[in-house]
């Protein structure tokens, strides 16, 4: 049992949350990249969620999400005090994070929450690091500050203008590519169609990008096979192999098609909270 | 008197038509007037070659002739005294390739029924043991076990026994390793892995979940944590695909990944959230036990059709012939000799056919089977909108890519000799990581041996 020891709210909109977890075995050793698989209750689905920040002295690990599934949904009902039954992790390779002199980090909505630890990583080498983070507009914006704290420049981008500048990550990452800067390398974090045009964007420039893929998956140590995506041609499993990949090598159509496989079955699920059919 | 009835007394099952529609066991086991009546079948061999044909050497005919006199708590001591998970073997053993097969009353007719004896035997302990075990004495000495599948349980158990102060790591929120995930309920229910379990943590064995090793910890820091010696278990968890067009297709599943929905996430449950879908056509590619579960599952999950696509013939199906009997009288269909070349997707990318060619079986091969060979231009396909595919598992790479200097062959599998020992000092192994995909039994012989082997490492170092 995995005790929650602190939880907040990351925007203005209140769909986003923050909880800190006491967890000794994941906070030992995880780093930038990794991610954990947590099981609400002895019911529940295991769903993996990528470590947003950890504290080996406090032995805790920071996990930032979205309740849109019914697990997340569950999730976001306990509170500090409460236990999450299982809470199974590090898992994943690491980021890759030394050797650059200048990277840009792309986060789209709550992927920022996974964006911004390696932005942090990266930039703890002494690299050059910006931040490109993409919101739907201004109620959803999340983790300013620590983004700001952890980059050389941070841009902000909303779709509708209320914040920040107006438009895409993809069209600030394009117009900082055309007016010079020079990226060893692009990485992109955020739901599958951009991190799919973050690649696009990129690749005519020939700069390596780097994206953390989340697909469905059961076990998170390869046993399963339902995480499989094609990489280069190859068939690989994002949980032992990724879950960072080489973006432009990603069959992005595929996995995008894959990630909503159970979205019937999520649809029609009787829910434990209400006792109800939940539609949509 | 020795019962002279050449057949074994029947098993009583649930009837197939009712058990394809649920999950409870398929085998209901002997009643105690029964197994008496078995086991009057036995001779009692002076030299009992069924015991030679156990892997963890069951003292047999000692146990049957407790039962023969209705001593049935002796009979289960003398089963436990070697084998420290009888109600799971009693259960899953391929005792028809194993002491059955050695048995002297099976040359003019059937052996005596010893695996549904064992059986019986654990499950009348079961139902009516009094007593809590007492721990062990503790001899002070800490090892590690990396998997709680069988080959983890029975060296922890065997070690616990002996007084050792014994962790075992699993990666999976539950103790039990293939037995929980992957061997469905209606063959080997949970509740009795979990009580099997159980009797070992009554012996002081510590259980740590969601604990992955090579992630969470890597085996030079369980040696620096104070464990003297390490025992892996880790089995053989990587699922293996056909590398055929169409396998990244929706509805496509490995065995593995189709069985845990399942079996561990209890899928066919409404109580629990696992989404799983309910198809109408499967085809489980395959032949082996794991098939044939995958495709009994399927049945009892709704599925109209469930077929078992393998490339060789009835007589090559590595399955047991009894699992391969209780599939077809469920109404799962062989499609024998037949081989995928493709799997076919809709326009959304859904699956919707399999494309197999037709086989024909030539000259041995290196395993002794006949060597299927394809019929040219006798593709044809079977409309699914499923395709499972079970065709072999490999080790997990977790353990090697994270431990330096621990030896493994090329196809992943950890380098052990006999007795578990590794190229590393302090560490073994056993189980299915040292042999890929095997059998309970041989796993639960692998974890004996190298809890002997460790007893005496440690005690000579």
């Amino acid at each position: 049992m995995y005790q929650i020891v602190s939880k907040r709210f990351l925007n203005e909109a209140q769909n986003t949350i923050e909880m800190v977890v006491k967890a000794p075995l994941v906070a030992k050793k995880c780093l930038a990249g990794q991610f954990i698989i947590f099981r609400v209750d002895e019911y529940g689905e295991r769903v993996p969620l990528t470590i947003a920040d950890y504290d080996r002295e406090k032995e805790t690990v920071t996990i930032m999400f979205q309740p849109v599934g019914n697990s997340t949904k569950m999730l976001a009902e306990l509170n500090v005090g409460d236990y999450i039954m299982d809470f199974a992790g590090p898992l994943g390779k690491p980021s890759e994070t030394k050797g650059f002199k200048r990277v840009a980090v792309v986060g789209g909505g709550v992927g920022c929450a996974i964006a911004y630890p390696v932005a942090k990583a990266i930039h703890q080498t002494g690299a050059e690091v910006d931040i490109i983070a993409g919101f739907r507009n201004r109620e959803i914006v999340m983790l300013e500050d620590e983004m700001r704290a952890s980059c050389t420049n941070l841009y902000i981008t909303t779709d509708d203008g209320s914040y920040g500048e107006k438009g895409f990550t993809t069209n600030k990452l394009e117009a900082l590519i055309q007016s010079g800067v020079q990226y060893d390398e692009v990485v992109a974090i955020g739901p599958a169609p951009m991190m799919k045009f973050v690649c696009a964007v990129t690749k005519p420039y020939g700069i390596k990008t780097i994206v953390s893929l989340n697909p469905i998956m059961i076990d998170g140590t390869g046993m399963c096979g339902g995480c499989r995506v094609s990489v280069g041609g190859k068939t690989k499993f994002a949980c032992v192999d990724g879950p960072e990949f080489d973006g432009h090598e990603v069959d992005w159509d595929e996995l995008i098609k894959r990630n909503g496989f159970y979205k019937t079955e999520e649809k029609n699920h009787t829910c434990r909270m209400t006792g109800g059919v939940r539609h949509g | 008197m020795a019962n002279m009835n050449p057949k074994k007394t029947p098993v009583p099952e649930q009837d197939p038509k009712i058990r394809a529609t649920n999950f409870e066991e398929v085998t209901l086991g002997y009643t105690e007037e029964m197994a008496i009546e078995e086991a009057k079948r036995c001779l009692n061999c002076k030299n009992p070659l069924c015991r030679n044909g156990c892997p963890v050497s069951v003292r047999i005919p000692e146990f049957i002739a407790k039962v023969a006199e209705g001593d049935f708590e002796t009979a289960y001591e003398i089963i436990t005294s070697t084998n420290l998970l009888p109600a799971v073997c009693g259960r899953v053993c391929p005792q028809e390739k194993q002491c059955e097969s050695k048995c002297i009353r099976g040359i003019k007719g059937e052996s005596v029924g010893i695996g549904a004896l064992e059986r019986f035997v654990a499950d009348y302990h079961r139902t009516h043991k009094k007593e809590n075990a007492s721990l062990p004495v503790s001899n002070g000495h800490k090892v590690a076990v990396v998997g709680s599948g069988p080959a983890g349980l029975t060296c922890a158990g065997s070690l616990a026994k002996e007084g050792y102060d014994v962790t075992v790591y699993e990666a999976f929120h539950k103790a039990g390793g293939v037995l929980v995930y992957g061997i469905p309920e209606f063959r080997l229910p949970k509740k009795i892995v979990h009580e099997e379990i159980d009797h070992l943590t009554a012996l002081g064995v510590k259980i740590v979940t969601n604990a992955i090793v090579g992630r969470s910890f890597s085996i030079d820091e369980l040696f620096e944590d104070g464990f003297e010696a390490v025992f892996i278990g880790s089995g053989a968890g990587l699922p293996q695909f056909m590398n055929i067009p169409g396998e990244n297709l929706l509805g496509v599943y490995s065995a593995n990944e189709y069985l845990t929905r399942i079996n561990l996430m209890k899928a066919y449950l409404d109580e629990y959230d696992t989404p799983i879908k309910h198809f109408k056509n499967i085809a489980v590619v395959g032949g082996g036990n794991v098939a044939m579960d995958a495709a009994r599952c399927a049945k009892r999950m709704g599925a109209e059709n469930v077929y078992i696509v393998y490339r060789r013939g009835m007589d090559e199906l590595p399955a047991r012939r009894e699992e391969v009997h209780h599939a077809m009288d469920e109404g799962i269909e062989f499609r024998l000799l037949n081989n995928p070349k493709q799997i076919l997707g809709d326009e959304n990318g859904y699956v919707r056919a399999i494309e197999c060619v037709e086989m024909e079986l030539g000259e041995p091969d290196a395993s002794g089977r006949r060597r299927p060979v394809e019929k040219k231009g006798s593709e044809f396909t079977i409309d699914v909108d499923s395709v499972i595919i079970s065709i072999g598992t490999m080790p997990n790479p977790l353990i090697k890519s994270t431990t330096d200097g621990l030896e493994t062959t090329p196809k992943g599998c950890i380098v052990a000799d006999e007795v578990g020992k590794t190229s590393r000092d302090g560490v073994f192994a056993g189980g299915d990581a040292v042999t890929g995909a095997a059998t309970v039994i041989l796993a639960m012989e692998a974890g004996k041996k190298a809890a002997a082997a460790i007893d005496a490492y440690i005690k000579n170092k």
